[in-house]
């Protein structure tokens, strides 16, 4: 890697590697993030992505590895980093009793420069709430809160860990456009999440993580072309029974690859109209009943499951 | 370090105390009621009346009746030292048993009379000194020594003008560790630590926020105090009332700082109670804020004067009742200043932040 691409990378993780105990939360992660790209740490529970956030955020330290966030380590520039990075923690209660404005002036006057309050106020939108005290905000405006509170020292890298973690659907949304917005004003930023499509909508490029390693890394397109099929079925046994072998189905034309579920069988498949009449006739001619029969355009979960044979939201 | 966050710090604080009305009522109401009921306690009032029982004498015994009526002699009046009345032969341990006398006359054949009081009780020693003097004056006993009495309710010694500087002390270490140790082990409990730790938050501004907050309010529970003291109590305040706000400042700073060390580490509010608990109780009993600290033995002085309760009430009494001056009170000062650095750095070492 030439000094040129290093210095543009906001984030840099080698061979990094933190245990509790007899657990290994994190084992052997690496990871590079470009500067102005928004990363996504997409995993199920206790991958090891807050344990390496929190690393990178420089709240934990590592039992090896390196760790070079703009450019610098924890060790010699803590305080530098913490002027210029912007740091949303998974559960974090702000203080009850403190207005929206009191809580973003505290925080504001940690930072040496950085934005104006009303000015964040207006980028999440909490403008008419900034008298309203914290113990009165709804889940999503605490969260917006909490983004304000990482973006009132005008970061050059923001992390987001689980920013939508509890949260309405229509709560997700708007801190999604939220960070929509972000990623135009050009702001790296690190976010992990468990939600594939908070990861696909959001994130440049993903590294999946899966017991503390980055098990696949791309945009989420080349992970889902990788998969080789664009598309999934979902086939449902009345029974619980697998009256076909899943060896049989591999062999029908156009299936990619497939696996045998609790309840039946997925299929990754190049087209569904060339497999579904296939798949109908072996049903006849077996005189098997399905009980359910879906497709939907492949995602990030299907590549997961493709990678690990567990679903996302397993753990 | 900049003005600003350790003003914005202070100012969060200040707010969130003040907007949890249930702890503001027990700072400032609680010493109060506490003082109050003190007063009503130890009001000035007429002295002690002996609490005096005689058996009834049996009919023709003429001496018994004779002893019988000299105590009763002795009891009319408006100041009169003791009152007398007369029990069957077969309550006396009942009367003695519940304290509702403090002394039973029992005549005896011959002319004598015993006595029948617990000796481990003032007020019993004292109504058998005055009944003893009374029966000895009515049979003819002599005083030969000629005496004039002066008595004195000085303004100053009352127990009141004792207990109030305790209760100032007292209560300046009670708000200053509990608040403290409270907020932190809150904030710490929910996160807010670890995300304030994340930020380029000075942690001494972070601590000083805590300690400076507490001077706030010092203000504000030494006014009520001290003029509930003067105002109502009529407790003198003889010493300038910079050097007591000085010392009162300090030990608040300092128990402030001891807040701050014992809450460094526990996640739990249950857990900082412990052992808050652990460390104030021992200065309840042994500071002085009740009664002298000088009570205790001399062996455990060194380690009584060394506590920074003692120091601090000892600092305010001085004060307080006898006028005194820095040039008095610097060794307290200087103690609390020391109870103040060494807490604060090593809660700066030990803070556990998440």
């Amino acid at each position: 890697m030439t000094a040129a691409e290093i210095s543009t990378l906001a984030l840099e993780v080698l061979a990094l590697k933190k245990s509790y105990g007899d657990v290994k939360a994190v084992n052997g992660l690496d990871l590079q993030v470009p500067t102005g790209q928004c990363f996504g740490l997409l995993g199920p529970n206790g991958a090891g992505k807050t344990t390496t956030i929190e690393i990178c955020e420089g709240l934990n330290t590592p039992d090896s590895g390196t760790v070079r966030v703009l450019g610098r380590t924890w060790d010699r520039d803590a305080d530098w980093l913490r002027q210029r990075l912007g740091i949303q923690l998974q559960e974090t209660q702000l203080a009850e009793k403190l207005s929206v404005l009191e809580t973003l002036q505290l925080f504001r006057s940690f930072y040496v420069s950085g934005r104006t309050i009303d000015d964040v106020l207006d980028l999440v939108q909490m403008g008419e709430k900034r008298a309203a005290r914290v113990g009165t905000l709804s889940g999503g405006q605490k969260q917006r809160l909490a983004l304000a509170c990482a973006l009132v020292g005008d970061p050059q890298l923001l992390f987001l860990d689980e920013p939508t973690t509890g949260l309405d659907p229509q709560s997700r949304r708007q801190l999604w456009t939220l960070v929509e917005g972000l990623k135009r004003e050009g702001r790296t930023i690190l976010l992990t999440t468990h939600y594939m499509d908070e990861a696909e909508r959001l994130c440049d490029d993903i590294a999946i993580v899966d017991h503390g390693t980055v098990i696949a890394r791309g945009s989420p397109r080349t992970l889902i072309a990788s998969l080789g099929a664009d598309h999934v079925i979902r086939l449902g046994v009345a029974d619980g029974a697998h009256p076909v072998a899943i060896a049989d189905l591999l062999t029908i034309a156009d299936v990619t690859s497939g696996r045998q579920t609790l309840t039946g069988y997925e299929l990754r498949v190049s087209s569904v109209q060339a497999v579904l009449p296939s798949l109908l006739a072996m049903a006849d001619t077996r005189g098997i009943q399905w009980s359910e029969l879906s497709t939907h355009s492949a995602t990030l979960e299907d590549v997961f499951v493709a990678l690990t044979g567990r679903e996302l939201r397993d753990g | 370090m900049r003005i600003a966050s350790l003003r914005q710090l202070t100012l969060a604080r200040f707010r969130e105390f003040i907007r949890e009305p249930e702890a503001v009522f027990w700072t400032f109401v609680f010493p109060l009621l506490l003082a109050g009921g003190l007063a009503i306690a130890f009001r000035d009032k007429a002295p002690e009346q002996a609490i005096v029982a005689i058996v009834a004498p049996a009919d023709g015994d003429s001496v018994a009746m004779q002893t019988a009526a000299a105590l009763t002699a002795a009891a009319s009046g408006t100041n009169a030292p003791l009152r007398v009345r007369q029990i069957a032969s077969d309550s006396v341990d009942d009367v003695l048993r519940t304290g509702t006398v403090s002394l039973v006359v029992v005549p005896q054949a011959g002319g004598g009379v015993e006595y029948r009081y617990d000796d481990a009780r003032p007020e019993a020693r004292a109504a058998r000194q005055v009944t003893d003097d009374v029966l000895q004056r009515a049979r003819g006993r002599r005083d030969v020594v000629p005496v004039r009495e002066v008595t004195i309710s000085e303004r100053g010694s009352r127990y009141i003008d004792f207990f109030v500087p305790g209760l100032l002390g007292m209560n300046i270490m009670g708000s200053s560790i509990w608040s403290l140790a409270f907020a932190i082990v809150t904030q710490r409990n929910k996160k807010l630590l670890k995300r304030l730790a994340a930020t380029p938050m000075s942690r001494l501004e972070y601590l000083l926020s805590f300690v400076l907050s507490r001077l706030v309010f010092l203000g504000l529970e030494l006014a009520v105090l001290l003029g509930f003291g003067a105002l109502v109590l009529d407790v003198p305040i003889r010493g300038s009332i910079g050097t007591l706000v000085l010392v009162a400042f300090v030990g608040a700073a300092a128990f402030g700082a001891i807040g701050l060390l014992l809450s460094s580490r526990s996640r739990t509010v249950e857990g900082v109670s412990g052992l808050t608990n652990f460390v104030m109780l021992p200065m309840w009993i042994f500071s002085g804020v009740f009664f002298s600290s000088a009570n205790f033995p001399a062996v455990i002085q060194p380690v009584v004067q060394a506590l920074p309760l003692t120091a601090l009430v000892n600092g305010l009494r001085a004060i307080m009742l006898q006028g005194a001056g820095l040039d008095v009170v610097w060794p307290q000062l200087m103690l609390l200043g020391a109870y103040l650095v060494v807490s604060l750095a090593v809660a700066l070492r030990i803070f556990r932040w998440q």
